[in-house]
Protein backbone atom coordinates (compact mmCIF):
# COMPACT_ATOMS: atom_id res chain seq x y z
CA UNK A 1 0.00 0.00 0.00
CA UNK A 2 2.64 2.34 0.83
CA UNK A 3 3.99 1.96 -2.48
CA UNK A 4 0.81 2.46 -3.89
CA UNK A 5 0.92 6.10 -2.32
CA UNK A 6 4.61 6.65 -3.61
CA UNK A 7 3.51 5.82 -6.43
CA UNK A 8 0.77 8.47 -6.44
CA UNK A 9 3.11 10.99 -4.83
CA UNK A 10 5.81 10.31 -7.62
CA UNK A 11 2.84 10.95 -10.25
CA UNK A 12 1.76 13.97 -8.85
CA UNK A 13 5.31 15.68 -8.70
CA UNK A 14 6.66 16.97 -5.72
CA UNK A 15 4.80 18.41 -2.98
CA UNK A 16 6.12 20.08 0.03
CA UNK A 17 4.87 18.39 3.34
CA UNK A 18 3.29 21.08 5.23
CA UNK A 19 0.95 18.70 6.14
CA UNK A 20 3.29 17.49 8.79
CA UNK A 21 4.03 20.84 10.11
CA UNK A 22 1.85 19.89 14.04
CA UNK A 23 1.49 22.54 16.07
CA UNK A 24 4.69 21.97 18.23
CA UNK A 25 5.78 25.64 18.90
CA UNK A 26 5.12 26.65 22.54
CA UNK A 27 3.48 29.89 21.73
CA UNK A 28 0.67 27.87 19.79
CA UNK A 29 -1.69 26.85 22.45
CA UNK A 30 -5.13 25.98 20.56
CA UNK A 31 -4.45 22.09 19.87
CA UNK A 32 -7.46 21.95 16.85
CA UNK A 33 -6.87 18.73 16.44
CA UNK A 34 -6.87 17.46 19.79
CA UNK A 35 -9.90 19.39 20.30
CA UNK A 36 -11.75 18.39 17.45
CA UNK A 37 -10.81 14.51 18.16
CA UNK A 38 -11.95 14.98 21.95
CA UNK A 39 -15.41 16.04 20.77
CA UNK A 40 -16.29 13.25 17.89
CA UNK A 41 -14.93 10.45 20.08
CA UNK A 42 -16.77 9.30 22.91
CA UNK A 43 -16.04 10.16 26.62
CA UNK A 44 -16.68 9.06 30.25
CA UNK A 45 -18.52 12.07 31.19
CA UNK A 46 -20.79 14.80 30.00
CA UNK A 47 -18.82 17.84 29.02
CA UNK A 48 -21.85 20.77 30.21
CA UNK A 49 -19.63 23.90 29.91
CA UNK A 50 -16.95 25.56 30.77
CA UNK A 51 -16.15 29.48 31.90
CA UNK A 52 -13.88 31.57 34.01
CA UNK A 53 -15.60 32.80 37.43
CA UNK A 54 -15.76 36.22 38.77
CA UNK A 55 -12.10 35.07 40.80
CA UNK A 56 -10.44 34.08 37.67
CA UNK A 57 -10.56 30.48 38.29
CA UNK A 58 -11.75 28.04 35.64
CA UNK A 59 -14.80 26.26 35.77
CA UNK A 60 -15.44 22.59 34.36
CA UNK A 61 -18.80 21.83 34.70
CA UNK A 62 -19.33 18.14 33.54
CA UNK A 63 -21.93 15.38 34.23
CA UNK A 64 -20.30 12.60 35.80
CA UNK A 65 -21.25 9.59 34.07
CA UNK A 66 -22.05 5.57 35.71
CA UNK A 67 -18.82 3.28 34.40
CA UNK A 68 -19.34 -0.01 34.34
CA UNK A 69 -16.50 -2.22 34.15
CA UNK A 70 -16.29 -5.81 33.10
CA UNK A 71 -12.71 -7.41 35.17
CA UNK A 72 -12.42 -11.63 36.69
CA UNK A 73 -15.77 -12.22 35.87
CA UNK A 74 -17.49 -9.68 37.65
CA UNK A 75 -19.14 -6.57 37.44
CA UNK A 76 -17.94 -3.22 39.15
CA UNK A 77 -19.67 0.21 39.23
CA UNK A 78 -17.96 3.40 39.27
CA UNK A 79 -18.98 7.41 38.84
CA UNK A 80 -16.52 8.54 35.94
CA UNK A 81 -16.10 11.72 38.56
CA UNK A 82 -13.85 9.64 40.54
CA UNK A 83 -11.10 8.98 37.19
CA UNK A 84 -11.43 13.04 36.25
CA UNK A 85 -11.01 14.37 39.65
CA UNK A 86 -8.82 12.23 41.52
CA UNK A 87 -6.02 11.29 39.96
CA UNK A 88 -5.50 7.93 42.20
CA UNK A 89 -6.09 4.52 40.84
CA UNK A 90 -9.46 3.11 41.71
CA UNK A 91 -9.51 -0.50 43.15
CA UNK A 92 -10.51 -3.36 41.15
CA UNK A 93 -10.79 -6.34 43.40
CA UNK A 94 -6.84 -7.13 43.38
CA UNK A 95 -6.32 -4.42 40.53
CA UNK A 96 -6.19 -1.26 40.17
CA UNK A 97 -7.71 0.69 37.10
CA UNK A 98 -6.89 4.03 35.72
CA UNK A 99 -8.71 5.92 32.40
CA UNK A 100 -6.07 7.61 30.65
CA UNK A 101 -7.19 9.33 27.40
CA UNK A 102 -10.98 8.11 27.80
CA UNK A 103 -9.47 4.35 27.71
CA UNK A 104 -9.76 2.33 31.18
CA UNK A 105 -6.29 0.32 31.75
CA UNK A 106 -5.27 -2.26 34.57
CA UNK A 107 -2.60 -1.28 36.44
CA UNK A 108 -0.30 -1.79 39.76
CA UNK A 109 -1.53 0.44 42.86
CA UNK A 110 0.64 3.46 41.87
CA UNK A 111 -0.94 3.69 38.64
CA UNK A 112 1.73 3.53 36.19
CA UNK A 113 1.32 2.78 32.58
CA UNK A 114 4.19 0.59 30.76
CA UNK A 115 5.20 1.42 27.46
CA UNK A 116 7.02 -0.53 24.89
CA UNK A 117 9.69 1.04 22.24
CA UNK A 118 6.70 2.40 19.99
CA UNK A 119 4.99 4.11 22.86
CA UNK A 120 2.30 1.89 23.11
CA UNK A 121 0.91 1.33 26.51
CA UNK A 122 1.05 -2.98 27.56
CA UNK A 123 -1.23 -2.58 29.96
CA UNK A 124 -4.61 -4.48 29.47
CA UNK A 125 -7.55 -2.92 29.89
CA UNK A 126 -10.96 -4.44 31.25
CA UNK A 127 -13.77 -4.15 28.93
CA UNK A 128 -15.69 -1.48 29.25
CA UNK A 129 -19.41 -1.67 29.22
CA UNK A 130 -19.96 2.39 31.03
CA UNK A 131 -22.21 4.22 29.98
CA UNK A 132 -20.21 7.22 28.38
CA UNK A 133 -21.66 9.89 26.65
CA UNK A 134 -22.62 8.22 23.48
CA UNK A 135 -24.15 5.57 25.75
CA UNK A 136 -26.25 8.21 27.28
CA UNK A 137 -27.06 10.33 24.80
CA UNK A 138 -28.56 7.02 22.69
CA UNK A 139 -30.32 6.32 26.27
CA UNK A 140 -31.78 9.67 25.30
CA UNK A 141 -32.79 9.49 22.04
CA UNK A 142 -34.70 6.10 22.77
CA UNK A 143 -36.52 8.53 25.60
CA UNK A 144 -37.45 10.41 22.85
CA UNK A 145 -38.47 7.87 20.93
CA UNK A 146 -40.79 5.84 22.74
CA UNK A 147 -42.24 9.29 23.82
CA UNK A 148 -43.24 10.50 20.28
CA UNK A 149 -44.35 6.88 19.08
CA UNK A 150 -46.02 5.61 21.79
CA UNK A 151 -48.08 8.48 22.24
CA UNK A 152 -48.83 9.27 18.91
CA UNK A 153 -49.46 5.29 18.77
CA UNK A 154 -52.03 6.09 21.99
CA UNK A 155 -53.43 8.68 19.73
CA UNK A 156 -54.48 6.95 16.31
CA UNK A 157 -55.65 4.17 18.45
CA UNK A 158 -58.02 7.18 20.46
CA UNK A 159 -58.76 9.20 17.19
CA UNK A 160 -58.67 6.53 14.72
CA UNK A 161 -58.49 7.87 11.10
CA UNK A 162 -59.46 11.52 12.27
CA UNK A 163 -56.87 13.60 10.34
CA UNK A 164 -53.67 13.91 12.85
CA UNK A 165 -53.18 16.94 14.61
CA UNK A 166 -50.31 18.34 16.10
CA UNK A 167 -47.31 17.03 16.58
CA UNK A 168 -48.80 13.28 15.00
CA UNK A 169 -49.31 15.88 11.57
CA UNK A 170 -45.41 16.24 11.57
CA UNK A 171 -44.65 12.67 12.17
CA UNK A 172 -47.62 11.16 9.21
CA UNK A 173 -45.86 12.51 6.73
CA UNK A 174 -42.74 10.78 7.47
CA UNK A 175 -44.09 7.70 8.26
CA UNK A 176 -45.80 7.64 5.25
CA UNK A 177 -42.31 8.43 3.42
CA UNK A 178 -40.69 5.59 4.85
CA UNK A 179 -43.42 3.39 4.34
CA UNK A 180 -44.14 4.48 0.78
CA UNK A 181 -41.18 5.45 -0.80
CA UNK A 182 -38.33 3.80 1.04
CA UNK A 183 -40.43 -0.01 1.91
CA UNK A 184 -42.94 0.02 -0.55
CA UNK A 185 -40.47 1.13 -3.26
CA UNK A 186 -38.13 -0.96 -2.53
CA UNK A 187 -39.91 -4.30 -1.40
CA UNK A 188 -42.13 -6.64 -3.19
CA UNK A 189 -45.62 -5.87 -2.93
CA UNK A 190 -46.70 -8.26 -0.43
CA UNK A 191 -43.77 -8.59 1.70
CA UNK A 192 -43.00 -4.81 2.15
CA UNK A 193 -45.33 -4.54 4.89
CA UNK A 194 -43.74 -6.70 7.10
CA UNK A 195 -40.48 -4.84 7.30
CA UNK A 196 -41.89 -1.54 8.01
CA UNK A 197 -41.72 -1.07 11.21
CA UNK A 198 -37.98 -2.17 10.71
CA UNK A 199 -37.50 0.22 8.26
CA UNK A 200 -39.22 2.92 10.58
CA UNK A 201 -37.67 2.23 13.74
CA UNK A 202 -34.46 2.12 12.01
CA UNK A 203 -35.16 5.25 10.27
CA UNK A 204 -35.84 7.54 13.16
CA UNK A 205 -33.11 5.91 15.23
CA UNK A 206 -30.70 7.34 12.99
CA UNK A 207 -32.45 10.68 12.55
CA UNK A 208 -32.72 11.67 16.12
CA UNK A 209 -29.13 10.54 16.78
CA UNK A 210 -28.08 12.60 13.93
CA UNK A 211 -30.06 15.47 15.13
CA UNK A 212 -28.95 14.93 18.89
CA UNK A 213 -25.28 14.93 17.55
CA UNK A 214 -25.61 18.64 15.39
CA UNK A 215 -27.56 20.24 18.59
CA UNK A 216 -23.86 21.70 19.59
CA UNK A 217 -24.80 22.28 23.54
CA UNK A 218 -25.16 20.23 26.60
CA UNK A 219 -28.22 17.74 26.10
CA UNK A 220 -26.85 16.90 22.67
CA UNK A 221 -23.56 17.00 20.90
CA UNK A 222 -22.14 13.39 20.91
CA UNK A 223 -21.23 11.92 18.17
CA UNK A 224 -22.75 9.14 18.24
CA UNK A 225 -23.75 8.27 15.02
CA UNK A 226 -20.63 9.39 13.90
CA UNK A 227 -19.41 6.63 16.02
CA UNK A 228 -18.33 3.25 14.17
CA UNK A 229 -19.69 1.27 17.06
CA UNK A 230 -22.94 2.73 16.53
CA UNK A 231 -22.80 2.27 12.56
CA UNK A 232 -21.84 -1.35 12.65
CA UNK A 233 -24.18 -2.47 14.81
CA UNK A 234 -26.56 -1.01 12.61
CA UNK A 235 -25.51 -2.22 9.77
CA UNK A 236 -25.13 -5.81 11.73
CA UNK A 237 -29.22 -5.62 12.18
CA UNK A 238 -29.24 -4.75 8.51
CA UNK A 239 -27.59 -7.82 7.63
CA UNK A 240 -29.47 -10.09 9.60
CA UNK A 241 -33.11 -8.79 7.93
CA UNK A 242 -31.36 -8.67 4.52
CA UNK A 243 -30.06 -12.38 5.18
CA UNK A 244 -32.81 -14.31 7.33
CA UNK A 245 -35.48 -12.92 5.40
CA UNK A 246 -33.53 -14.23 2.36
CA UNK A 247 -35.49 -16.28 -0.07
CA UNK A 248 -34.06 -19.24 -1.83
CA UNK A 249 -33.93 -17.61 -5.10
CA UNK A 250 -31.47 -15.31 -3.41
CA UNK A 251 -28.69 -17.99 -2.25
CA UNK A 252 -28.76 -19.52 -5.83
CA UNK A 253 -28.24 -16.31 -7.59
CA UNK A 254 -25.00 -15.57 -5.22
CA UNK A 255 -23.77 -19.27 -4.82
CA UNK A 256 -24.28 -20.62 -8.61
CA UNK A 257 -24.53 -17.86 -10.71
CA UNK A 258 -27.63 -19.36 -13.23
CA UNK A 259 -26.71 -18.68 -16.72
CA UNK A 260 -23.42 -18.06 -16.46
CA UNK A 261 -20.76 -20.20 -18.29
CA UNK A 262 -18.07 -21.75 -16.01
CA UNK A 263 -15.11 -19.30 -16.78
CA UNK A 264 -17.64 -16.22 -15.07
CA UNK A 265 -18.93 -18.37 -12.49
CA UNK A 266 -15.71 -18.91 -10.76
CA UNK A 267 -15.20 -14.94 -10.95
CA UNK A 268 -18.67 -13.99 -9.92
CA UNK A 269 -19.27 -16.41 -6.61
CA UNK A 270 -16.86 -15.08 -4.78
CA UNK A 271 -17.19 -11.61 -5.99
CA UNK A 272 -21.49 -12.10 -4.95
CA UNK A 273 -20.63 -13.54 -1.75
CA UNK A 274 -18.07 -10.93 -0.47
CA UNK A 275 -20.61 -8.38 -1.73
CA UNK A 276 -23.23 -10.02 0.99
CA UNK A 277 -20.56 -8.42 3.02
CA UNK A 278 -19.62 -5.39 1.69
CA UNK A 279 -23.45 -4.15 1.61
CA UNK A 280 -23.61 -3.61 5.02
CA UNK A 281 -20.09 -2.49 5.37
CA UNK A 282 -20.74 0.35 3.06
CA UNK A 283 -23.67 1.15 5.23
CA UNK A 284 -21.73 1.54 8.48
CA UNK A 285 -18.37 3.17 6.74
CA UNK A 286 -20.83 6.13 4.71
CA UNK A 287 -22.91 6.77 7.94
CA UNK A 288 -19.95 6.92 10.13
CA UNK A 289 -18.28 9.31 7.71
CA UNK A 290 -20.82 11.56 6.63
CA UNK A 291 -21.65 12.46 10.52
CA UNK A 292 -18.34 12.38 11.45
CA UNK A 293 -16.82 14.52 8.52
CA UNK A 294 -19.94 17.21 9.46
CA UNK A 295 -18.80 17.28 12.81
CA UNK A 296 -15.17 17.52 11.84
CA UNK A 297 -15.79 20.47 9.33
CA UNK A 298 -18.59 22.57 11.72
CA UNK A 299 -15.08 21.85 14.42
CA UNK A 300 -12.48 23.72 12.02
CA UNK A 301 -14.19 26.34 11.03
CA UNK A 302 -15.07 27.35 14.99
CA UNK A 303 -11.42 26.22 15.28
CA UNK A 304 -9.97 28.46 12.58
CA UNK A 305 -11.10 31.72 15.16
CA UNK A 306 -8.80 30.25 17.97
CA UNK A 307 -6.04 29.27 15.34
CA UNK A 308 -5.68 32.66 13.07
CA UNK A 309 -6.43 34.31 16.89
CA UNK A 310 -8.58 37.37 15.05
CA UNK A 311 -11.80 38.70 16.32
CA UNK A 312 -12.31 39.87 12.68
CA UNK A 313 -12.23 36.36 10.68
CA UNK A 314 -14.75 35.10 13.36
CA UNK A 315 -18.31 36.27 11.66
CA UNK A 316 -16.79 34.65 8.25
CA UNK A 317 -16.22 31.30 10.70
CA UNK A 318 -19.48 31.57 12.38
CA UNK A 319 -21.79 32.31 9.51
CA UNK A 320 -19.59 29.50 7.45
CA UNK A 321 -20.45 27.06 10.35
CA UNK A 322 -24.00 28.28 10.16
CA UNK A 323 -24.09 27.11 6.75
CA UNK A 324 -22.21 23.81 7.61
CA UNK A 325 -25.20 23.86 10.54
CA UNK A 326 -28.01 23.98 8.01
CA UNK A 327 -26.32 21.58 5.84
CA UNK A 328 -25.51 18.91 8.38
CA UNK A 329 -29.48 19.33 8.92
CA UNK A 330 -30.17 18.35 5.58
CA UNK A 331 -27.21 15.41 5.67
CA UNK A 332 -28.97 13.96 9.29
CA UNK A 333 -32.29 13.31 7.34
CA UNK A 334 -30.56 12.54 4.46
CA UNK A 335 -28.22 9.85 6.01
CA UNK A 336 -30.92 8.17 7.75
CA UNK A 337 -32.91 8.30 4.58
CA UNK A 338 -30.27 6.65 2.73
CA UNK A 339 -29.28 3.72 5.23
CA UNK A 340 -32.67 2.73 5.64
CA UNK A 341 -33.24 3.11 1.66
CA UNK A 342 -30.32 1.00 0.95
CA UNK A 343 -31.16 -1.75 3.80
CA UNK A 344 -34.65 -1.61 2.29
CA UNK A 345 -33.02 -1.77 -1.59
CA UNK A 346 -30.92 -5.20 0.07
CA UNK A 347 -34.42 -6.46 1.60
CA UNK A 348 -35.82 -6.25 -1.59
CA UNK A 349 -32.79 -8.09 -3.48
CA UNK A 350 -33.18 -10.80 -0.92
CA UNK A 351 -36.08 -11.02 -1.09
CA UNK A 352 -37.55 -11.26 -4.45
CA UNK A 353 -37.97 -14.42 -6.25
CA UNK A 354 -36.58 -15.54 -9.69
CA UNK A 355 -34.74 -12.36 -11.02
CA UNK A 356 -34.05 -14.02 -13.94
CA UNK B 1 -6.68 4.14 13.97
CA UNK B 2 -8.73 4.83 17.64
CA UNK B 3 -11.62 6.24 15.76
CA UNK B 4 -12.41 2.83 13.08
CA UNK B 5 -12.19 0.35 16.25
CA UNK B 6 -15.47 -1.21 17.60
CA UNK B 7 -15.70 -0.47 21.31
CA UNK B 8 -17.76 -3.41 22.57
CA UNK B 9 -19.58 -1.49 25.34
CA UNK B 10 -21.05 0.88 22.79
CA UNK B 11 -22.04 -2.20 20.56
CA UNK B 12 -23.59 -3.83 23.33
CA UNK B 13 -25.73 -0.77 24.26
CA UNK B 14 -26.01 0.44 21.00
CA UNK B 15 -27.51 -3.49 20.31
CA UNK B 16 -29.93 -3.39 23.26
CA UNK B 17 -31.38 0.09 22.53
CA UNK B 18 -32.14 -1.20 19.43
CA UNK B 19 -33.98 -4.08 20.22
CA UNK B 20 -35.68 -2.07 22.64
CA UNK B 21 -37.21 -0.03 20.37
CA UNK B 22 -37.51 -2.25 18.05
CA UNK B 23 -39.28 -4.79 20.31
CA UNK B 24 -41.29 -2.11 22.22
CA UNK B 25 -42.33 0.37 19.03
CA UNK B 26 -42.91 -2.78 16.92
CA UNK B 27 -45.91 -4.26 20.12
CA UNK B 28 -46.77 -0.78 20.62
CA UNK B 29 -46.48 1.70 18.57
CA UNK B 30 -46.07 0.88 15.19
CA UNK B 31 -48.93 -1.38 14.62
CA UNK B 32 -51.60 1.18 15.72
CA UNK B 33 -50.28 4.22 13.60
CA UNK B 34 -49.50 2.01 10.39
CA UNK B 35 -53.38 0.33 10.83
CA UNK B 36 -54.83 3.75 11.43
CA UNK B 37 -53.24 5.23 8.15
CA UNK B 38 -54.18 2.44 6.48
CA UNK B 39 -58.08 2.49 7.16
CA UNK B 40 -57.85 5.84 6.52
CA UNK B 41 -55.99 5.35 3.51
CA UNK B 42 -58.82 2.82 2.74
CA UNK B 43 -61.58 5.15 3.69
CA UNK B 44 -60.59 7.35 1.25
CA UNK B 45 -60.24 5.45 -1.21
CA UNK B 46 -64.11 4.15 -0.20
CA UNK B 47 -65.03 7.45 -0.55
CA UNK B 48 -63.47 8.51 -3.18
CA UNK B 49 -65.16 5.26 -5.27
CA UNK B 50 -68.27 6.22 -3.87
CA UNK B 51 -68.49 9.88 -4.89
CA UNK B 52 -67.54 8.77 -8.21
CA UNK B 53 -69.86 6.07 -8.58
CA UNK B 54 -72.26 8.79 -7.42
CA UNK B 55 -71.25 11.31 -9.84
CA UNK B 56 -71.51 8.53 -12.62
CA UNK B 57 -74.93 7.45 -11.60
CA UNK B 58 -76.56 11.24 -11.29
CA UNK B 59 -74.71 11.33 -14.51
CA UNK B 60 -76.65 8.85 -16.11
CA UNK B 61 -80.14 9.87 -13.70
CA UNK B 62 -79.57 13.15 -15.93
CA UNK B 63 -78.69 11.69 -18.76
CA UNK B 64 -82.27 9.22 -18.69
CA UNK B 65 -84.08 12.47 -17.66
CA UNK B 66 -82.91 14.28 -20.71
CA UNK B 67 -83.72 11.35 -22.98
CA UNK B 68 -87.35 11.01 -21.05
CA UNK B 69 -87.64 14.88 -21.45
CA UNK B 70 -86.51 14.57 -25.71
CA UNK B 71 -89.32 11.79 -25.36
CA UNK B 72 -92.27 13.52 -24.25
CA UNK B 73 -91.01 16.18 -26.02
CA UNK B 74 -91.56 14.06 -29.49
CA UNK B 75 -94.39 12.33 -28.36
CA UNK B 76 -95.90 16.05 -27.80
CA UNK B 77 -95.15 17.20 -30.69
CA UNK B 78 -96.41 14.19 -32.76
CA UNK B 79 -99.60 14.53 -30.89
CA UNK B 80 -99.93 18.32 -32.04
CA UNK B 81 -99.03 17.11 -35.48
CA UNK B 82 -101.63 14.73 -35.42
CA UNK B 83 -104.30 16.89 -33.81
CA UNK B 84 -103.50 19.09 -36.47
CA UNK B 85 -103.94 16.79 -39.26
CA UNK B 86 -107.47 15.45 -37.51
CA UNK B 87 -108.30 18.74 -36.98
CA UNK B 88 -107.96 19.46 -40.84
CA UNK B 89 -109.44 16.65 -41.60
CA UNK B 90 -112.18 17.18 -39.53
CA UNK B 91 -112.95 20.53 -41.06
CA UNK B 92 -112.43 19.07 -44.28
CA UNK B 93 -115.25 16.73 -43.75
CA UNK B 94 -117.32 18.79 -42.29
CA UNK B 95 -117.13 21.39 -45.29
CA UNK B 96 -117.56 18.10 -47.26
CA UNK B 97 -120.99 17.24 -45.60
CA UNK B 98 -121.98 20.84 -45.81
CA UNK B 99 -121.62 21.34 -49.43
CA UNK B 100 -123.34 17.63 -50.08
CA UNK B 101 -126.04 18.53 -47.96
CA UNK B 102 -126.68 22.06 -49.46
CA UNK B 103 -126.57 20.22 -52.72
CA UNK B 104 -128.88 17.77 -51.90
CA UNK B 105 -131.21 20.01 -50.17
CA UNK B 106 -130.87 22.00 -53.43
CA UNK B 107 -131.85 18.84 -55.65
CA UNK B 108 -134.39 18.08 -53.03
CA UNK B 109 -135.91 21.73 -53.54
CA UNK B 110 -135.47 22.07 -57.28
CA UNK B 111 -137.33 18.59 -56.88
CA UNK B 112 -139.99 19.83 -55.15
CA UNK B 113 -140.77 22.33 -57.16
CA UNK B 114 -140.92 20.42 -60.00
CA UNK B 115 -143.11 18.11 -58.30
CA UNK B 116 -145.73 21.10 -57.10
CA UNK B 117 -145.10 22.80 -60.69
CA UNK B 118 -146.26 18.73 -62.17
CA UNK B 119 -149.32 19.00 -59.55
CA UNK B 120 -150.00 22.69 -60.60
CA UNK B 121 -149.84 21.76 -63.57
CA UNK B 122 -152.42 18.78 -63.58
CA UNK B 123 -154.69 20.91 -61.02
CA UNK B 124 -154.66 23.49 -63.78
CA UNK B 125 -155.49 21.05 -66.80
CA UNK B 126 -158.40 19.90 -64.45
CA UNK B 127 -159.60 23.11 -63.39
CA UNK B 128 -159.14 24.37 -67.15
CA UNK B 129 -161.29 20.43 -68.21
CA UNK B 130 -163.68 21.50 -65.34
CA UNK B 131 -163.63 25.46 -66.63
CA UNK B 132 -164.22 23.93 -70.14
CA UNK B 133 -166.94 21.82 -68.98
CA UNK B 134 -169.06 24.79 -67.21
CA UNK B 135 -167.98 27.10 -69.86
CA UNK B 136 -169.54 24.89 -72.35
CA UNK B 137 -172.71 24.39 -70.08
CA UNK B 138 -172.70 27.94 -70.01
CA UNK B 139 -172.35 28.89 -73.34
CA UNK B 140 -174.38 25.72 -73.96
CA UNK B 141 -177.20 27.40 -71.53
CA UNK B 142 -176.80 30.86 -73.51
CA UNK B 143 -176.81 29.55 -76.83
CA UNK B 144 -180.70 29.31 -75.71
CA UNK B 145 -180.92 32.52 -74.98
CA UNK B 146 -178.80 34.36 -78.48
CA UNK B 147 -175.56 33.98 -79.87
CA UNK B 148 -175.06 37.14 -78.55
CA UNK B 149 -175.31 37.00 -75.50
CA UNK B 150 -174.01 33.46 -75.53
CA UNK B 151 -170.57 35.47 -76.57
CA UNK B 152 -170.67 37.97 -73.90
CA UNK B 153 -170.75 35.02 -71.43
CA UNK B 154 -168.02 33.62 -72.23
CA UNK B 155 -165.74 36.31 -72.40
CA UNK B 156 -167.10 36.96 -69.44
CA UNK B 157 -166.38 33.49 -67.77
CA UNK B 158 -162.85 33.87 -69.54
CA UNK B 159 -162.09 36.96 -67.69
CA UNK B 160 -163.71 35.83 -64.66
CA UNK B 161 -160.95 32.72 -65.14
CA UNK B 162 -157.92 33.97 -64.32
CA UNK B 163 -154.54 31.82 -64.94
CA UNK B 164 -152.95 32.52 -61.96
CA UNK C 1 4.19 12.17 9.95
CA UNK C 2 5.21 12.14 6.17
CA UNK C 3 2.52 9.25 5.50
CA UNK C 4 0.03 11.96 6.18
CA UNK C 5 0.75 13.77 3.11
CA UNK C 6 1.21 10.65 0.78
CA UNK C 7 -2.70 9.55 2.59
CA UNK C 8 -3.65 13.45 2.03
CA UNK C 9 -2.93 13.30 -1.75
CA UNK C 10 -4.49 9.87 -1.71
CA UNK C 11 -7.99 11.27 0.00
CA UNK C 12 -7.57 14.09 -2.20
CA UNK C 13 -7.68 12.02 -5.34
CA UNK C 14 -10.48 9.77 -4.12
CA UNK C 15 -12.78 12.86 -3.32
CA UNK C 16 -11.93 13.75 -6.94
CA UNK C 17 -13.21 10.72 -8.10
CA UNK C 18 -16.05 10.71 -5.90
CA UNK C 19 -17.11 14.19 -6.49
CA UNK C 20 -16.79 13.63 -10.54
CA UNK C 21 -18.73 10.66 -10.70
CA UNK C 22 -21.53 11.91 -8.52
CA UNK C 23 -21.43 14.65 -9.86
CA UNK C 24 -22.14 13.42 -13.31
CA UNK C 25 -24.87 11.18 -11.81
CA UNK C 26 -26.23 14.28 -10.42
CA UNK C 27 -26.00 16.24 -13.78
CA UNK C 28 -27.68 13.40 -15.78
CA UNK C 29 -30.41 12.66 -13.32
CA UNK C 30 -31.28 16.21 -13.55
CA UNK C 31 -31.35 16.69 -17.31
CA UNK C 32 -33.83 13.36 -17.09
CA UNK C 33 -35.90 14.64 -14.76
CA UNK C 34 -36.37 18.01 -16.72
CA UNK C 35 -36.84 15.91 -19.74
CA UNK C 36 -39.84 13.62 -18.05
CA UNK C 37 -40.88 15.24 -14.84
CA UNK C 38 -43.56 12.20 -14.22
CA UNK C 39 -40.37 10.19 -13.78
CA UNK C 40 -39.19 12.54 -11.42
CA UNK C 41 -39.47 10.02 -7.98
CA UNK C 42 -38.34 7.16 -9.84
CA UNK C 43 -34.86 8.78 -11.21
CA UNK C 44 -34.35 10.12 -7.81
CA UNK C 45 -34.12 6.95 -6.23
CA UNK C 46 -32.35 5.43 -8.79
CA UNK C 47 -30.31 8.83 -8.37
CA UNK C 48 -29.25 8.33 -4.73
CA UNK C 49 -28.74 4.32 -5.08
CA UNK C 50 -26.50 4.89 -8.14
CA UNK C 51 -24.73 8.27 -5.91
CA UNK C 52 -24.41 5.76 -2.73
CA UNK C 53 -22.68 3.45 -4.66
CA UNK C 54 -20.29 5.27 -5.19
CA UNK C 55 -19.92 7.25 -2.29
CA UNK C 56 -19.75 3.85 -0.36
CA UNK C 57 -16.38 2.76 -2.66
CA UNK C 58 -14.97 6.14 -2.30
CA UNK C 59 -15.48 5.78 1.69
CA UNK C 60 -13.65 2.02 1.46
CA UNK C 61 -10.84 3.69 -0.05
CA UNK C 62 -10.56 6.61 2.20
CA UNK C 63 -11.31 4.27 4.67
CA UNK C 64 -8.24 2.10 3.70
CA UNK C 65 -6.34 5.14 2.79
CA UNK C 66 -6.65 5.89 6.82
CA UNK C 67 -5.71 2.46 7.90
CA UNK C 68 -2.33 2.17 5.71
CA UNK C 69 -1.35 5.53 7.29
Amino acid sequence: MKKIILIFFLLLGSFSTQASGEPQSPDEPVDAFGLIMDHISDAHQWHVVDYTNSRGHEVHINVPLPVILWHNNSLWFFSSGHFYHEQEPQQLGNDYVILHEEQFYITGDEGELEMDAEGNIRNASPLDFSITKNVASMILSMALLLLMFLSAGKAYARHGIAPARGFRAVLEPLILFVRDDIARSQIAKDKADKFVPFLLTMFFFIWINNLIGIIPFFPGGSNLSGNISFTATLAVFSFLVINVFAVKDYWKHIFLAPGMPFPIKILLVPLEFIGIFTKPFALMIRLFANITAGHIIILSLISIIFIIKSIYIAPVSILLSLVMFLLELLVAVLQAYIFTLLTALFIGMSTTKSEH
Amino acid sequence: MELLTPSPGLVFWTSLTFVILLVILRKYAWPSILRALKVREETIHFALEDAKKAKEEAEQMEHQRKKVIDEARKERDLILKEARQVKSEIIEEARNEAREEVQRMLEKASRDIEMQRKDAMLEIRKTIGNLSVEIAEKILKEELSGEEKQKKVINAYLNEMNFN
Amino acid sequence: MEAMSFTAVGLGIIVLGAGLGIGKIGQSAIESMSRQPEMSSKIQTAMIVAAALIEGVSLFAIVVAWLVD
